[in-house]
């Protein structure tokens, strides 16, 4: 019993920096119907930016991650800018490409400017371990899962709360009426950038800190898992990629306790199988109509 | 306060709106009627900034603004209430209404502008918490229009405001028309059902394949012997 609890308390740590990934995903999608296949590389800048920050300018774990959160911001608006916006009026698979190819150009020039070699995190937090009922947790995760849960709260309130919010849902139901509603709709977008990149790079700080290791290919794997998540969820849904990530974090988890280690990756794609084989539309997902 | 010349709007080889001109003066209610498929939405969405005419003039208030975006023009005072209601169908009614005043800073204005709404449709105002998409196809069409009046606009587009109801709110609807008008509004009026159009229309512009084959005051539009075998079925 203390075991499924002790890994649960690694899967839910694991599953929030998925969902916070994950969120990244579904807005992006929800929004202009793209799979931003860079964002899984803004996440890897997230954590570069932070470990400068810390290791640098010798910043405290906070003041770092919101560096970290607003350099990846201003990153993703330019990416949407340059890479996207272009071609918002052409075919979606001449949009996927050129995500594919952004993402490359991020992790190829991160390679060139940090070499490959793993770094480990500057040590912000000395590690504390807490006992309870036999359970050990530790300052680390009880940092992840605080983080998490309070940007997740702060990203519920813009988007159901605040006019920008509103405006986010309305461009996502219908762009066109959105903007007889004198909304702007490029404004909105980069916005919607911005908020997930910003969550992204939160994920990347907080990994770094967790496994103590990162490395400019380290975007890859958490990213497709990311975007697993937010498909099991229901892609666009927001709620969907907190449960998501959730899920597959307490899934991997337990692959890797019941089974081999080198299951751990084959877990994800597993799921996405099955999502897309028995409930297409995700867990909270609805089956709607493709927007003409 | 709009002049339309000579509007050429393509769909790609399609020759949608072939040199359609007309203009709607202050506080008047102008209708645009003709069959499905005639323009009438082309030429509103092209107004609205939403389509891009090939060549031709818009001029509202004096200025140009056939190239001007949307969303600037909707600011402007110029609001296109779109056919088919296209209400946030996941939002509630108020969240809705919200969103018609985006652009609004004006606390106070916007409070009258909703109590106003509310007093025109009680209907909305009894179901301000209920998400539109489960109100009736009446009430849709109501929240459309409320939506656009929150707005505040100097002028309003109408797009088949009718269209899918029943003889009864038809009538309540063009009943709301009037009113607005009478507050001040000017009101661009599109629609199929001509002869609810021509009852409360100023002056009328008949549109055939795109282009405007009649004009003039709705009452001699109407009493037009071919406007009446086409369109009023008389
Ligand atoms: N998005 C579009 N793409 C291609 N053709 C269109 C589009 N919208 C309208 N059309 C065509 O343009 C013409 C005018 O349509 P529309 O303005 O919707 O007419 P109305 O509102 O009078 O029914 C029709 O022939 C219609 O098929
Ligand atoms: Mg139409």
């Amino acid at each position: 019993m203390q075991e499924v609890i002790q890994q649960l308390v690694n899967g839910i740590s694991l599953g929030s920096i998925y969902g916070l990934i994950a969120l990244g995903y579904t807005m992006v999608y929800g929004i202009i119907r793209l799979i931003n296949f860079a964002h899984g590389d803004i996440y890897m800048i997230g954590a570069f930016v932070g470990y400068f920050a810390i290791r640098n300018f010798n910043l405290s774990f906070l003041p770092a991650l919101l560096v970290a959160m607003a350099v990846c911001a201003a990153l993703g608006t330019a990416i949407e800018r340059l890479a996207y916006r272009p071609l918002r009026n052409s075919t979606r698979i001449a949009a996927l490409i050129t995500a594919i190819g952004v993402s490359f150009l991020i992790q190829n020039a991160a390679l060139l400017a940090w070499t490959p070699d793993p770094r480990s995190y500057p040590d912000v937090f000395p590690l504390r371990t807490y006992e309870i009922g036999g359970v050990f947790v530790d300052n680390r995760q009880i940092t992840i899962l605080s983080v998490a849960v309070a940007l997740m709260v702060v990203l519920h309130y813009i988007v159901n709360f605040t006019q920008i919010g509103r405006a986010m849902r309305a461009v996502a139901i219908d762009a066109d009426t959105a903007r007889l509603m004198g909304i702007d709709v490029d404004r909105v977008i980069s916005f919607t950038f911005a908020l997930g990149s910003a969550l992204a790079a939160a994920a990347g700080v907080l990994v770094g800190i967790y496994y103590n290791r990162i490395e400019p290919t380290m975007g890859a794997m958490p990213g497709l898992k990311a975007f697993v998540a937010a498909v099991l969820g229901g892609i666009g849904v927001i709620p969907g990629a907190m449960l998501g990530g959730l899920v597959m974090g307490v899934a991997e988890v337990a692959v890797v306790a019941l089974t081999a280690s080198t299951w751990k990756d084959a877990v994800a794609f597993a799921i996405l199988i099955v999502i897309l084989l028995v409930k297409p539309a995700g867990l909270l997902g609805r089956q709607v109509r493709e927007k003409v | 306060m709009l002049t339309v010349e000579n509007l050429n709007v393509y769909y790609g080889g399609i020759h949608a709106l072939k040199g359609v001109s007309f203009q709607v003066r202050q506080r008047e209610i102008v209708t645009l009627i003709g069959a499905n498929g005639a323009g009438k939405t082309t030429t509103l969405k092209t107004i609205s900034g939403l389509v891009r005419a090939r060549n031709g003039k818009i001029s509202y208030q004096d200025r140009d603004i056939s190239s001007t975006p949307a969303h600037i023009i909707a600011r402007d005072g110029l609001c296109h209430v779109p056919e088919g209601r296209r209400v946030f169908a996941n939002m509630t009614v108020a969240e809705n209404l919200a969103l018609g005043a985006y652009h609004r800073r004006d606390q106070q204005g916007i409070k009258r502008d909703l109590e106003w709404v509310y007093e025109l449709f009680p209907r909305l105002a009894e179901r301000r918490q209920q998400l539109a998409g489960t109100l009736s196809g009446g009430e849709q069409q109501m929240l459309a229009i409320g939506r656009g009046l929150m707005s505040h606009p100097r002028l309003l587009l109408l797009d088949e405001p009718s269209m899918g109801l029943a003889p009864l709110l038809v009538r309540e609807i063009f009943e709301i028309v009037k009113q607005i008008n009478a507050s001040g509004m000017t009101v661009l009026l599109v629609e199929q059902n001509a002869h609810m159009a021509l009852s409360v229309a100023d002056t009328a512009y008949v549109l055939e394949t795109g282009r405007i084959v009649f004009s003039g005051p709705a009452r001699e539009v109407a009493a037009n012997k071919q406007v009446r075998e086409a369109y009023l079925g008389a």
